[in-house]
């Protein structure tokens, strides 16, 4: 019984303890920032592993993700005979939602779960300590450099995500089953509001972006330095951003769309 | 593997692929391109009922939209809707004496304000009020008005 009370006072110890250090490593990362804008380099660098090496994966499911929705949305609207709305589904399906989750995700698995086995790699192989005996910050040259990478390249990817997708659903709605031209995009443009629904979602993606992020340098830099620990801390990235993601998504949906 | 070059070039392809696709959602997507409030100019109409009236609703002139429901307020001493509607700056000729009605477009479709053009010389400035309003046709009202007159009918 004391066994019991004594591993749960562990656990929830240590896991304050976590989000103590996640906060404060968060800080330093921030403070890091304007040392990383003066060195340019190493945040293209970052960009192009973070955000570029990702378009692909983006892509690809955003014209999937857009057909699906073009697909299934006629189904459902044709027996109301409104496929003329089609565009309207595909669109704020997207522009809301599916849009800055889905990228969301995609980006925590492409990306984030490298970010941290890179970061735990060089932890287990004390480079990180190897830059703190030359007198280098590890934070400011390496952690927040791919911080700011991918708090910029994931909204980039969400509205390319999005707008590829519309093309996805335009591709299915008009192409193959034979939703008329002019009506798709009418009345997509009728119904959605660009301040409303698309600065809304972009919004969302950035909120997205920095909570990824986060989370995947903070289990690199936090991991223990070995081969379980690394992979353990890509595991935990990968659920804990997920797990971030949807819950945001929900609080902030509530915030943004909630009052009708 | 990529000098520094090639990779500043990629990343900025990146970058302008990002604000292309927001520009396509602006003007392809939304109605960022089709109405701005911008340069238009808003006027006011009074409903006893408005139905399901909404705010962002498209306001009509002989079916064409010529703009957007801005606001739906409650007028506490005279117990009607106000309906405030920004009408684009290029539709600046709309007689004082025009009428406002709420229809439904189709029959369970969404509910806009239609505007009839009356005659007179002078033309609605920023801040005018439409004076004939029409409420919106409630359906049950309309259901029930009709089965009191079979009702009345079938006494006779």
């Amino acid at each position: 019984m004391v066994g019991v009370i004594r591993k749960l006072g562990k656990w929830g110890l240590g896991t304050f303890e976590r989000l103590g250090r996640g906060h404060i490593f968060l800080y330093h990362v921030l403070t890091g920032i304007p040392a990383v804008l003066a060195r340019f380099g190493l945040l293209v660098q970052q960009m192009l592993s973070v955000g570029v090496l990702s378009l692909l994966i983006i892509v690809v499911s955003g014209v999937f993700v857009g057909m699906v929705l073009g697909l299934q949305g006629y189904n459902t609207l044709v027996d109301f005979g409104a496929e003329q709305s089609l565009g309207v589904v595909v669109a704020l399906s997207l522009v809301r939602e599916l849009g800055p989750v889905v990228a969301a995700l995609l980006f925590a698995g492409r990306a984030g779960s490298a970010l941290t086995a890179e970061i735990g790699l060089m932890k287990s192989t004390e480079q990180l300590s190897g830059m703190e005996m030359m007198a280098v910050d590890p934070i400011k040259r390496v952690i927040a450099p791919r911080f700011l990478a991918g708090f910029i390249s994931l909204p980039i990817l969400a509205t390319i995500f999005t707008a590829v997708g519309v093309i996805g659903g335009y591709f299915v709605g008009v192409g193959l089953l034979g939703v008329d031209d002019g009506a798709f995009w009418s009345q997509m443009q009728a119904k959605v509001d660009f301040y409303e629904d698309i600065m809304n979602g972009v919004i969302k993606s950035i909120v997205f972006g920095f909570v990824v992020t986060w989370i995947a340098v903070f289990e690199g830099y936090d991991c223990v330095p070995t081969s379980e620990g690394v992979s353990g801390a890509t595991t935990r990235t990968v659920v804990h951003s997920s797990l971030a993601i949807l819950g945001l998504d929900f609080v902030l949906t509530a915030l943004m769309f909630g009052n009708i | 593997m990529h000098n520094s070059k090639t990779v500043e070039i990629i990343v900025g392809l990146f970058v302008a692929l990002g604000i292309a696709a927001l520009f396509m959602l602006a003007m392809k997507v939304s109605n960022l391109s089709t109405f701005s409030g911008d340069n238009g100019y808003v006027i006011n109409a009074r409903f006893e009922n408005i139905g399901g009236l909404k705010v962002r609703s498209p306001v009509t002139v002989a079916g064409v939209r010529v703009g957007r429901i801005s606001d739906i307020n409650f007028d506490n001493s005279t117990y009607e809707a106000v309906v405030s509607m920004s009408i684009d700056g290029s539709y600046n000729t709309l007689p004082t004496d025009t009428s406002a009605s709420i229809f439904t477009a189709g029959l369970l479709g969404e509910q806009y304000v239609a505007l009839e053009p009356g005659g007179a010389e002078k033309y609605l400035q920023q801040g005018g009020e439409v004076r004939l309003t029409q409420s919106a046709i409630v359906l049950e009202q309309v259901i029930g008005q009709f089965l009191y007159s079979q009702a009345e009918g079938g006494d006779k």
